[in-house]
């Protein structure tokens, strides 16, 4: 196993010649064995790093390397649950699976499929195109499970599911991430679900990574705080409000903070609304070698 | 056995809640020494939060000496928290007195207050 899942260099993908960049300039790395969130607005270009990653597309510039390859060469260890979850609507669940064994004959691993399609009480004889979309993402995350990959490619899996098959879903990954090590790359607009299942993070805005690393770094980078309106030029300032006299700002701290400031450490979502609100504020990469031991 | 219950809106960090729910149930002697914590993928399983959150909560709990962790067989109590389980003749004297404590008219509120008072004088100085 390579102890980097997926690495980025310069990556940038134009639709066509008259279009703009829908990717430009990405470089990042992120380390095996992470929860990674992609987060950003619709429309960022979140699905399309993710298709880069998964060799369903081709950068027009840069590159992207996945276990220390070609995604095409990754293909094997390496599973993508797409959007819109393709799955053949006249099979059933059983056949389904049967599919997944046929096209992963080296890799496949019933017992892990079947054990998640039997988590969420599916009939094996019932067909796909009768399931509700929660019991679908379960068949397509089975599939892509069963695979045992070592990088999991998942974009938006939980939007068309309510809040109970949510937490089971990602009960479901977190688990096999636990047993086996799996390195997940999930993408979302729906921040503050993934903010205590991912450890890594990736914001994407207008096709631009606005903030990459360890999830605890980055919030522990920057700092929440109100008080009364004051100069705050010896730090980088995200975002900044004053009503009356008195201001809230997240920033990145460039030394002490004097004066009588009330600070705080942001949630994720904080985080990553003040970076979508502020598109000029500078890019931060935090790269992990220190807990590469863990 | 021990089921760890996770808020994400008190602002503790969630490992801290680990490691501080450990301790409650070993307080409570619901974990006694020799017993099996959850393995991280139960926890995860059941909580849908991070691995990495679990494995660091158990190894504050490692270095303070509260656990040890067995290759391959899962991480066990290494001894008992507080001399005061819930079924210990204290806990007995005190539910006669919080019975007494109701039947001369007591809220749940008053008893609260005065329990923590009566802490506050006789734990000067010790944190909670």
């Amino acid at each position: 196993m390579t102890d980097t899942a997926m690495e980025a260099a310069g990556l940038g993908k134009r639709f066509g010649r008259r279009k703009g960049w829908a990717l430009r300039a990405c470089t990042f790395r992120l380390p095996a064995g992470r929860v990674c969130a992609v987060v950003g607005p619709n429309g960022a270009g979140k699905s399309t790093l993710l298709a880069h990653a998964a060799g369903l597309l081709r950068p027009t510039e840069g590159t992207l390397t996945v276990l220390g390859t070609s995604p095409a060469a990754a293909r094997e260890r390496m599973a993508y649950v797409a959007q819109d979850k393709p799955l053949h609507p006249q099979l059933t669940v059983e056949d389904t699976l049967r599919l997944g064994r046929e096209l992963n004959p080296r890799r496949w691993d019933a017992a892990v499929a079947e054990r998640v399609v039997a988590d969420g009480a599916l009939d094996p004889d019932v067909k796909i195109h009768a399931l509700s979309g929660g019991q679908r993402t379960r068949v397509a995350l089975a599939l892509a499970l069963g695979k045992r990959p070592e990088l999991l490619l998942l974009d938006e899996p939980m939007a068309d599911l309510d809040p109970l098959a949510r937490h089971e879903l990602m009960g479901t990954l977190m688990a096999d991430a636990a047993e086996n090590g799996t390195t997940v790359v999930m993408s979302s607009h729906v921040v503050a679900e993934l903010e205590g299942s991912c450890d890594h993070v990736l914001l994407v805005g207008a096709g631009q990574v606005r903030l990459a690393g360890p999830l605890d770094d980055l919030l522990a980078a920057h700092t929440l705080i109100t008080g009364p309106a004051a100069d705050l030029d010896d730090h980088t300032v995200i975002e900044s409000r004053t009503t009356g006299r008195q201001t809230t700002a997240l920033i990145r701290p460039g030394g002490r903070l004097t004066g009588t400031w009330r600070s705080t450490t942001p949630t994720l979502e904080e985080l990553v609304l003040a970076h979508l609100r502020s598109p000029e504020a500078p890019p931060l990469h935090l790269d992990d070698t220190v807990e590469a031991a863990v | 056995m021990v089921e760890y219950r996770i808020d994400r809106r008190t602002g503790v960090a969630t490992y801290l809640q680990i490691v501080q729910q450990t301790k409650q149930a070993m307080r409570l002697g619901l974990l006694e020494p020799g017993d099996k914590l959850p393995t991280a993928r139960e926890v995860v399983e059941a909580t849908a939060i991070n691995p990495n959150t679990v494995l660091k909560a158990y190894r504050e709990l490692e270095r303070e000496g509260l656990v040890e962790a067995r290759r391959g067989l899962g991480t066990f109590v290494r001894k008992s928290l507080g001399a005061a389980p819930a079924d210990s003749p204290f806990g007995a004297e005190l539910g006669d007195w919080a019975v007494r404590a109701r039947e001369a008219g007591l809220e749940r509120d008053d008893v609260a207050a005065l329990f923590t008072s009566v802490l506050d004088t006789y734990f000067k100085g010790e944190q909670g």
